[in-house]
């Protein structure tokens, strides 16, 4: 086994992720790799991940070791800012040509490394395996290592060809590189009880420098960022910091755990989307360090920020109330911004729809949370016809949702928001919350809509196609209810699990025939929420209807 | 005569160059109910995406056979013939366009051999459109992507006509290079069809890729020329091709259907248009019309108006062989002196580019040559913002990517009329950037060594 694969396989049994932790040991030896679906995959591969992790690390060169595909069509397409050098924003890549595919890359790189060092001299490079020099055996360790001795300067392998999985994998050996490499690796000039390592947030569009000033304010210092406007040097020797977060995602949680593991460095995760969780963050903060030794009165000052704050947050909110009055938002999302969002648009008088939402315990966020994820899911095979009907239906007046669903949205005339990765704005923190509202208000009475709604002039108001299109659905609506043998096909046909394709039909057949009862009985027999398990709350409600009784013995336990 | 050098590096910096297998994507994409399908991992497909979408702002359909490591090494077959059918049970396309890419060519995937396997397994698809380009990421770049497709279109799709005397004189077919934008070829489909002349564009990326709102909403392409218009070419008149890159698209053509062909190099400029225009009057018969003659008179008043401006400028142009000619041709046209220029691959076009050297290389080049040489106007795609803000000149952007302005796909630089936007457009740039950074002081005209003592 190389030493590739046996990184991936330490991935997959990070213990620290959920997901991973509910697949089956055969599922979890497939790896992600199992999900990608020829000719019905979206996203990026495991190179594109790593890049993304890592490339927000601002003083680093990023050499991207492959044909001109990997660099040559993606670079420089990040929104992740910086406050000082731009070198990150540099594309660099070898460019292999047909000579170094016969006769190997291997050369070209170590020659390509010391033009970096000589034109730029950054404090590390980082080199990025792809696909084809994997395939022709180019040893990028071996490479690096020469390299680094060479030139008296850190040259770090980053191995994650594209082809060994998905983006998210890619998020967490980009990780391991890290452990393996650069963490630990130097140490800082001083070190103070208030050093706070946050781990992967990526500072898009600045979004870091909404929280920022709180921090500074309470005198705790972002001692490392991995990797939103990081340095390299940082990096190197975070592993004297007093406490961690893990912010919003899963991508890092191997580099969190493990510097936890290794050198005590205690970490939660947390959340600066939304207000309420922006203070549990805060909190949270304070509590780790004065654990780790900082002094008790931290909690004091950071609870008398986080009342000011709020309160100033919660004000400016209460400013759009009037003006939201009756205005319903459908916001899909999936992730753990969905929940922190809820509160704010709640309390800015606006009704969501689509998604009962009640503000509860713990493990309704969760639900709330996997229940938007499915519909985040789900919307991204929906044709601009059925949108706009669920957008009628629902009688929303505007769509929250990620970048995938923009152009469906904006062609069915709705208002819509990016809440996703690709976002212009930056949302985080207390201000961030109220940017957020006010973008809300920006779209929802923007005049536009009722222009680009407007019949042309030579169309009838019953001949755009937004009727024609209710039209058609309605009609085909029709001919279901006159037809219950078509109805009974339609409704089977509906898609459950989006991931592995998988219908109604077949989980319903599968229960029945060999009478399962649980997820995963059905996820072993029918594939369906083996990948991303989204529709594991989906697949429990099949069960609930198919076993009343069984559904009634869990509820009384 | 230009003389065309590759650069040395073993380091690119700062890419012009994109690979070829999303260049053959993306004219797959004006084809209509297309889905263009990369033989390659995920990521190849999800790279070449995000650029088109943040180019276009519009959905792009375009697949992916996600290859593992195990396919890769073991040989894709199973890969392709999952992704067809998933595409075709998904989307319900017309026609799918498929692109090798680095990893699958390293291999060697032999995609010819799995189509007719796949043919003859399932033979509800033994006459589906399946077209298949090889397209190696690690040799030539974009623009070849898109004319070796074309060419493989014209030997795929189109009929050999049976007799030369079915042929219709008013069709004319017209082979767009990807320089051209769907602005552009929606001009040209004014301009010929105000000859009286029927044009059939292949690709026609002003049916899908132009942004509008579609009747039908589909996940394959919105519009595009149909798989049945394009097998009816070879009755057309004519065939013209526009730039260098459509030559062989243009021989194709010639060849398999006998229809005569000619290739514009340029379409940017008044020479090139008048015999544009001549061109068209000879074969449809009539006089230009005289929308022309007066769009002729107003682009030569708006050269004479803007010669004060762009006569003289140093330019540093970054583009693709065929953009490239055309752009720099116009510009050292208007008195500009084309001072650098840096392309992405070989062509023919780059030996009658107006200057001295055409270097095979990246922006960095660009960037460096362009500060060497005092240049004081850049023309590249969105990528060279970044060098442009450092050299602090005017920056005109051309070419794909655009991704920090809007209307990409409406940016004109062909017929009399675009030209004289896209004149205008330069000259306004240059006196921008003259208001906001280049006012004379009083010590304009002083002496260096004379600025100390006059403070």
């Amino acid at each position: 086994m190389s030493s590739l694969s046996a990184t991936i396989q330490d991935v997959f049994n990070e213990p620290g992720c959920n997901k991973n932790a509910n697949k089956s040991e055969a599922e979890r030896r497939k790896g992600c790799t199992k999900q990608l679906q020829p000719g019905g995959a979206a996203g990026g591969c495991a190179f594109d991940g790593a890049k993304i992790a890592l490339q927000p690390l601002t003083d680093v060169a990023h050499l991207v070791h492959g044909p001109i595909a990997c660099e040559g069509n993606s670079w420089d397409n990040r929104g992740a800012m910086s406050s000082g050098s731009n070198i990150w924003r540099t594309g660099f890549t070898t460019d292999l040509n047909e000579t170094d595919v016969v006769f190997g890359g291997e050369k070209r790189l170590y020659k390509a490394v010391r033009e970096i060092v000589e034109k730029y001299d950054p404090p590390a490079v980082f080199v990025y395996q792809t696909c084809v020099p994997a395939m022709i055996g180019d040893d990028i360790n071996a490479v690096c290592k020469a390299a680094s001795a060479k030139f008296g300067k850190p040259v770090i392998p980053i191995n994650s060809p594209g082809f060994v999985g998905p983006k998210n994998l890619g998020n967490k050996l980009a990780g391991e590189a890290l452990l393996e490499h650069v963490i630990g690796t130097q140490e800082p000039d001083y070190t103070t009880p208030y050093d706070l390592n946050i781990i992967g947030e990526y500072n898009l569009s600045g979004e870091l420098w909404q929280v920022k000033p709180l921090l500074d304010e309470l005198g705790i210092r972002i001692f490392s960022s991995i990797s939103g406007d990081g340095r390299y040097r940082e990096v190197a020797y975070s592993h004297r910091a007093r406490a961690a977060m893990m912010v919003c995602s899963k991508a890092m949680i191997n580099v969190a755990r493990k510097m936890e593991e290794r050198y005590g460095i205690p970490f939660f995760e947390g959340s600066f989307y939304g207000i309420e969780d922006s203070s549990d963050s805060l909190r949270e903060i304070a509590r780790l360090l004065i654990a780790r030794g900082a002094p008790d009165e931290l909690m004091a000052r950071t609870e008398a920020v986080i009342a000011r704050e709020e309160a100033k947050a919660w004000a400016a909110i209460a400013a759009y109330k009037p003006r939201f009055k009756g205005k319903k938002v459908l916001l899909i999302t999936g992730g753990v911004k969905s929940w922190s969002v809820v509160a704010a648009l709640q309390e800015a008088g606006l009704e969501l729809v689509g998604t009962s939402v009640k503000k509860s315990t713990r493990e309704d966020k969760e639900r709330i949370k996997e229940i938007m994820g499915q519909d985040a899911h789900m919307i991204d095979d929906m044709t601009p016809r059925e949108m706009y009907k669920m957008l009628k239906d629902a009688r929303a007046d505007i769509m929250l949702s990620g970048g995938r669903s923009q152009f469906i949205a904006l062609k069915a005339s709705m208002p819509w928001l990016d809440i996703n990765q690709e976002r212009h704005h930056a949302y985080m923190g207390y201000v961030g919350m109220v940017k957020l509202v006010e973008e809300i208000a920006k779209a929802l009475f923007n005049p536009v809509w009722e222009q680009v709604r407007k019949p042309a002039p030579w169309q009838g108001a019953s001949a755009t196609w937004q009727t024609t299109a209710i039209a058609q659905m309605e009609a085909e609506a029709a001919a279901l209810a006159a037809d219950p043998e078509l109805a009974e096909k339609a409704r089977r046909a509906k898609r459950i699990c989006q991931c592995k394709p998988v219908d109604l039909g077949t989980i319903e057949d599968a229960i029945r025939a060999e009478n399962l009862s649980t997820v995963g009985a059905v996820r072993q027999r029918t594939h369906a929420s083996g990948g991303c398990g989204a529709c594991s709350i989906r697949i429990e409600e099949i069960l609930a209807a198919e076993f009343p009784a069984v559904a009634l013995l869990q509820a009384a336990e | 005569m230009a003389k065309v050098t590759i650069s040395k590096k073993a380091c690119a910096v700062n890419p012009l160059k994109m690979s070829q297998p999303i260049g053959g994507a993306l004219a797959f994409m004006g084809l209509r109910g297309a889905m263009p399908l990369l033989h390659g991992s995920q990521g190849c497909t999800s790279f070449g995406l995000v650029l088109f979408v943040r180019h276009f702002k519009e959905a792009i359909p375009l697949q992916t056979t996600a290859m593992s490591e195990v396919a890769t090494v073991l040989g894709g077959y199973e890969n392709v013939e999952q992704a067809v059918l998933n595409i075709i049970s998904r989307t319900k396309p017309e026609i799918i366009g498929i692109c090798s890419t680095g990893v699958t060519e390293t291999k060697g995937d032999d995609v010819e051999g799995y189509i007719r396997l796949i043919r003859q397994k399932h033979p509800h698809l033994a006459k589906f459109p399946l077209v298949y380009v090889s397209t190696p990421d690690f040799k030539d770049a974009f623009q070849d992507g898109w004319g070796k497709t074309v060419a493989k279109m014209v030997e795929a799709l189109i009929d050999a006509p049976k007799t030369a005397a079915r042929r219709d004189p008013t069709r004319v077919n017209v082979l767009p290079g990807c320089h051209l934008t769907p602005g552009d070829i929606d001009e040209l489909r004014t301009i010929i069809e105000d000859f009286g002349l029927e044009p059939a564009f292949l690709p026609d990326l002003a049916g899908s890729l132009d942004g509008h709102i579609p009747d039908e909403f589909t996940p394959t392409t919105i519009g595009g020329i149909g798989v049945e218009e394009v097998a009816t070419m070879g009755s057309a008149g004519w065939t013209i091709a526009i730039g260098a890159q459509m030559r062989a698209a243009a021989e194709a053509m010639t060849q398999k259907t006998g229809v005569p062909s000619r290739v514009f190099e340029r379409l940017c400029g008044l020479e090139p248009n008048d015999q544009f225009i001549t061109f068209l009057s000879e074969i449809s018969g009539r006089p230009a019309p005289l929308k022309y003659r007066r769009q002729r008179g107003q682009l030569v008043d708006a050269m004479l108006d803007a010669h004060f401006h762009i006569g003289g400028r140093k330019l540093a142009i970054g583009a693709e062989p065929d953009l490239l000619y055309d752009l720099s041709s116009a510009l050292h046209e208007m008195g500009a002196h084309v001072s650098v220029a840096v392309t992405t691959t070989q062509s023919p076009v780059l030996q009658h580019v107006a200057t001295d050297e055409v270097l095979i290389g990246d922006l960095e080049d660009l960037e460096t040559l362009a500060k060497a040489r005092g240049c004081d106007l850049m023309v590249t795609h969105s990528h060279g913002r970044q060098a442009a803000e450092r050299l602090a000149i005017p920056f005109y952007r051309a070419g794909i990517p655009m991704f920090d302005r809007l209307g990409a796909g409406h940016q004109l630089s062909v017929g009399y009329r675009g030209t004289r936007d896209f004149i205008f457009k330069i000259a306004n740039l240059i006196i921008a950037d003259h208001e906001e950074h280049r006012e004379p002081t009083p010590d304009t005209w002083r002496p260096e060594s004379a600025v100390a003592l006059a403070h």
